[in-house]
């Protein structure tokens, strides 16, 4: 099964959806350069929220080896697009 | 070691009942003697032999992000923290001097039965990694402690429904031994839900007046069948009286004594002598350094089942002899609150002092001979005594009386 073609920007307007309803982020700050943790205020609980969010979105799988390397949005972005193009 | 303990004010109140959103709306019900007990037709609860129930409205109290992390519980306890806390004047305090003792008698529960379902449905990946914080039963008391910025402990009593009463008198003992200067104390409960009813159901405890909810929580009344399960939350803010004049901070009342005592009899039916809840008067009154004819009026723990009413009467009777204080039964508008149901007794019984009126016992139609007491009925009565006395019991033997004074 091949998952449609998603470009890194809907991939990140994913992510915006997803990081609002988790966290209540602006769609504003989801930009590549952010952190998590940081910029965003994610902490570690409501991570492990966008990454079940973001698997059933994106149809992806995301293992938790991967996480701990997810520190910014573009780390997300980039993972999310390589896996659904390799899905 | 001697030294005179300090005495304790009671600040600031908060309440979000089924009698309304705030302090002033349950005064108002209590009052007029309103009831906030309704039937539960939502189609989860028709197959339950008792569907009577009484919900509070959390509508645009909270935040969406901020409500989504935390259990219904959790959610009750901030929304009247925050008023309790605002009513206080947002106290400066260090936070390594304000503490936070919050019990509540079930917990999380409404997360736990959902998320049992999430499990079932799609597997533990898709388990919320906020389950264990929003279904133990400390989460309200940490989730008030954040808000707050609360550093000299948290505390969380858990004795079913004397759980918000012993919270008060746990939140006593840390301002008279000196390890806190300002404690945020109270109770939360939220489980209207089919289980815990079906549960409470099986012990033949709760009301079944599906035809006239209004009248399904009757203390007293020869009428009376059972309970009626609530929801909501009951805070106040305490603080040591110099710590409270020095502030220049309003004084609702004080919180004088407090007495605990244990049934070691069954652990839900009650001493049918009223033995354990007699000797926590007795130890209460004791601790305030009064006497029974100093109390005027009592809100009684009075749940309105059978038995349950009529071994707290046989206790006033032990505690006062002959003297007879003007008794109230709160739950005859609000049903049963568990563990929020001491803390919101406090605040009723804290008002009626300071404002010198008891309210009146709904549905007491037809007085009980057996449950002898003074009962407050139809119009609100007088008050004039410099103290009261609420009274809570719970499952598990839990007696827990406070004396409050104005």
């Amino acid at each position: 099964m091949t998952a449609p073609a998603l470009s890194t920007e809907d991939v990140q307007a994913g992510l915006a959806e997803v990081l609002h309803e988790v966290a209540g982020t602006e769609a504003s700050a989801v930009v590549p350069t952010a952190t998590f943790d940081f910029d965003l205020d994610v902490d570690s609980l409501a991570m492990v929220e966008v990454v079940v969010a973001c698997e059933e979105k994106f149809g992806v799988t995301i293992p938790d080896t991967e996480l701990e390397k997810l520190r910014t949005v573009g780390d997300a972005i980039t993972f999310i697009h390589n896996a659904r193009l390799a899905a | 070691m001697s030294r005179a303990l300090p005495s304790v004010v009671v600040t600031g109140l908060g309440a979000l009942t089924p009698l309304g959103p705030d302090v002033a709306a349950l005064t108002e019900g209590l009052l007029a003697s309103r009831s906030g007990v309704r039937l539960l037709d939502e189609p989860e609860f028709a197959a339950l032999p008792a569907r009577l129930g009484a919900s509070v409205d959390t509508t645009g109290r909270l935040e969406r992000v901020e409500a989504r992390t935390l259990d219904r519980v959790q959610q009750l306890a901030l929304i009247a923290a925050r008023e309790a806390w605002a009513d206080a004047g947002a106290p400066e305090v260090a936070p390594e001097r304000l503490a936070v003792v919050i019990g509540s008698g079930i917990g999380g529960a409404l997360t736990l039965l959902a998320q049992q379902q999430v499990l079932q449905a799609s597997g533990p990946r898709r388990v919320s990694p906020h389950l264990v914080p929003m279904l133990m039963p400390n989460g309200p008391a940490a989730t008030v402690a954040l808000e707050l910025g609360a550093r000299a402990g948290v505390h969380c009593p858990v004795s079913a429904c004397a759980s918000g009463a012993e919270a008060i008198a746990q939140g006593l003992d840390l301002l008279r031994l000196g390890r806190a200067d300002v404690v945020v104390v109270g109770g939360s409960e939220a489980c209207l839900h089919p289980l815990p009813l079906a549960g409470f159901a099986q012990m033949r405890a709760l009301s079944t007046r599906h035809d006239a909810p209004e009248a399904a929580s009757r203390p007293y009344d020869k009428g009376r069948d059972g309970f009626v399960l609530g929801e909501g939350a009951g805070v106040l803010v305490l603080e040591t009286e110099a710590h409270a004049a020095a502030r220049g901070a309003r004084v609702h009342g004080r919180v004088a004594g407090a007495g605990i005592a244990s049934d070691a009899h069954h652990v839900t039916a009650p001493d049918p002598t009223g033995a354990g809840a007699a000797r926590s008067i007795v130890a209460a009154l004791r601790d305030a350094g009064l006497s029974p004819t100093d109390i005027g009026h009592v809100n009684a723990h009075a749940t309105s089942t059978p038995l349950g009413d009529l071994a707290e009467a046989r206790a006033l009777a032990t505690a006062f002899g002959t003297h007879r204080p003007a008794v109230t039964a709160t739950k005859s508008c609000t049903g049963h609150l568990l563990g929020a149901a001491g803390a919101i007794e406090a605040i009723a019984t804290v008002v009626a002092l300071r404002d010198g009126l008891v309210p009146p016992i709904r549905n007491l139609d037809d007085p009980d001979d057996e449950a002898d007491v003074d009962a407050v009925r139809v119009t609100p009565r007088q008050l004039v005594h410099e103290g009261a006395l609420s009274t809570s019991f719970g499952f598990g033997g839990h007696d827990v009386s406070l004396v409050l004074t104005r």
